[in-house]
């Protein structure tokens, strides 16, 4: 029983890294954009989803108690909305600046999240969120694994919205613009609308798994904001694929469990006054594997699938 | 009005010192290392590990340590400096021969940023650590007051900057620099050795991040993510000094360390992270290419 609600809880927070890197795939693997803020945008949708079904905090404004759902609903239009902020300031710059762009963006957020305590309560954060089905569930560990159903039915969801949008014409284009965005300017293809377009929906997804990560732990605080949220969604999708949504998934669940077991495994070893070393050492050994991935196998493991339109294999 | 000046001189000393290699890397290697700012901390904890061993007796002329620390500072610049280069012969190296491409390179400067950053961690852990107590009263120079320290940082980092100038100005090897930064291929058709060229912008750039890392250690406190903090300043450095020049890239850290002296004197303390960002955003909307830019 209690691995049974070990591997409950695992799923469930490998699911909602899978949504972020889902969103991530569909701005970095399919169009090109180096989002280097995604922390930022999960955050957004913690918060956001925090603002609206928190309970009323005496010391702050917000907490309206609403259902999840529109909690979600809400995370994801919030980090929408900051993400077509943000695009409308950085997306037409080169790689490398959109990159840096970004990254100060992710950086500014958390500096909200610490300082605007009229919302946010800084460090002390948001706690006792409702945790969805608390009250339709007998027990904590069945309560977990109705969200567990709703993360795999919302990731089958998104994979299979994302798997038709990236076949489509539309999908072609982003393809097109990733390989050469002067060329498919030429083709008069707007890139510019293109990008921001998936810049949009690839930061409400990572929304999303920010709103689901807060709703199921029941509480969002700066600590939940930190630049190592954004560098695992990256190892996730380069050690599962990027550009292959398959891939994404697979990353993220291979990553989540190496984290997790590592701090298991070495905690287990090592004695407990090294919990920071512990620490330390698993980040180590994640940014090892990224950097042999980028040496050995920079497609990933589920690579990217050559997509060839219907009308060009039947000419072919 | 005089202190915030003051105030802002002196943090941007530290922001110069480190955006001078992420300059030299950003033209002659070609991509953003995000794993500057933690060049700045293994530095800072070179010196601290062999202070740990020598100790900092003494105290010359008001400042808060001895001599032991003079030579921990120059021991550190060189083996930060070979700590590059060895970081740089195992991965961005293999990387540059199997032709990857700048988004690669970038990837992995994060995944090296956090791999060197937790390293630190694991032998030297989370506390914020000094390299001597010793209390040293503030000097008043001009109306505005700064303790010797800061001083010291502020006249260090103007002599590397003199120096980085007269290398790049004066010598073979740095005018090799500024022609592989140009034009690489270029370079390699006239006969420069754009290996040696590499290997001295990771031991320049890795040095005077040491530098600025045993220089802000000695103003504020030696911490592990004392280096990641300067990264965002460092980049807006270098974005508002036009990205291509060096010397634009020092401008820039001025400008940033002033501006974020205001914002903490007389908007908000808590902020002061932000300035850079908002800096690096007004600066690509007005003028992508920089103040110093040159056309291309």
């Amino acid at each position: 029983m209690d691995i049974l609600s070990y591997l409950v809880f695992f799923s469930a927070v490998s699911g909602i890294y899978a949504i972020a890197t889902l969103g991530l795939n569909l701005q970095w693997g399919f169009t090109g954009i180096m989002n280097v803020g995604v922390v930022g945008f999960f955050g957004v949708g913690a918060y956001a989803t925090a603002f609206l079904t928190g309970p009323a905090y005496p010391d702050a404004f917000g907490g309206f108690g609403l259902p999840p759902l529109v909690g979600y609903l809400g995370a994801m239009i919030a980090s929408g909305l900051a993400a077509l902020v943000v695009g409308l300031l950085t997306i037409r710059l080169r790689h490398d600046f959109l990159a840096i762009g970004t990254f100060g963006a992710a950086i500014c957020i958390q500096l909200l999240a610490m300082n605007l305590k009229p919302i946010t309560r800084g460090f002390d954060g948001l706690h006792s969120l409702p945790r969805p089905f608390a009250g339709l569930a007998a027990t904590p560990v069945a309560a977990n694994a109705y969200f567990l159903a709703m993360v795999v039915a919302i990731i089958a969801a998104v994979v299979w919205a994302l798997e038709r949008m990236v076949r489509s014409p539309w999908g072609r284009v982003l393809r097109a613009i990733r390989e050469d965005e002067e060329a498919s300017a030429a083709l008069g293809k707007n890139a510019f609308a293109f990008r921001l377009q998936t810049f949009v929906m690839g930061s409400m997804l990572m929304g999303l798994a920010g709103a689901l990560y807060a709703s199921f732990t029941g509480f969002v605080s700066p600590q939940d904001l930190l630049p190592i949220l954004t560098f695992q969604v990256y190892v996730m999708l380069i050690v599962g694929g990027s550009g292959n949504n398959y891939g994404a998934v697979l990353g993220a669940v291979l990553i989540w469990a190496l984290w997790t077991m590592t701090e298991t495994f070495l905690g287990a070893v090592l004695p407990a006054g090294l919990k920071q070393q512990v620490s330390a050492l698993r980040v180590v050994l994640v940014g090892l594997i990224l950097v042999l991935m980028l040496l050995y196998r920079p497609q990933g493991l589920l690579p990217e699938r050559a997509n060839v339109s219907r009308e060009a294999r039947l000419q072919g | 009005m005089i202190q915030v000046l003051a105030d802002g001189v002196v943090a941007a000393s530290f922001i110069v010192l480190g955006v001078v290699g992420l300059s030299m890397i950003y033209n002659i290697l070609n991509f953003p290392s995000f794993a500057q700012g933690d060049h700045i901390a293994t530095g800072a904890y070179i010196a601290l590990g062999i202070v740990a061993l020598a100790g900092t007796a003494g105290s010359i002329a008001g400042l808060s340590f001895g001599w032991p620390l003079i030579g921990a500072l120059i021991c550190a610049t060189i083996l930060n400096g070979l700590l590059a280069l060895l970081i740089d012969r195992s991965i961005y190296r293999q990387l540059r021969l199997r032709n990857a491409s700048r988004i690669s390179l970038i990837m992995a400067s994060f995944g090296v940023a956090l791999m060197l950053r937790n390293l630190i961690v694991l032998l030297a852990g989370h506390d914020p650590q000094y390299y001597a107590f010793a209390i040293q009263p503030a000097l008043s120079i001009g109306g505005a007051r700064i303790t010797p320290n800061d001083l010291l940082a502020v006249i260090v980092t103007t002599m590397m900057v003199v120096a980085l100038h007269l290398f790049l100005s004066r010598t073979t090897l740095g005018k090799s620099m500024r022609a592989v930064s140009e034009n690489p291929s270029l370079a390699r058709v006239n006969g420069i050795d754009v290996d040696r060229v590499i290997r001295w912008t990771w031991l320049i750039g890795a040095g005077l991040a040491a530098i600025a890392g045993v220089l802000l250690g000695l103003s504020v406190q030696v911490n592990p993510s004392m280096g990641f903090e300067l990264l965002l300043p460092m980049f807006a450095a270098m974005i508002v000094g036009g990205v291509t020049s060096v010397y634009g890239a020092v401008l820039g850290a001025l400008l940033i360390g002033v501006a974020e002296a205001i914002t903490v004197h007389y908007i908000a303390p808590e902020y002061r992270q932000a300035v850079a960002f908002l800096v690096v955003i007004l600066v690509l909307l007005a003028r992508p290419q920089g103040i110093l830019g040159e056309k291309a």
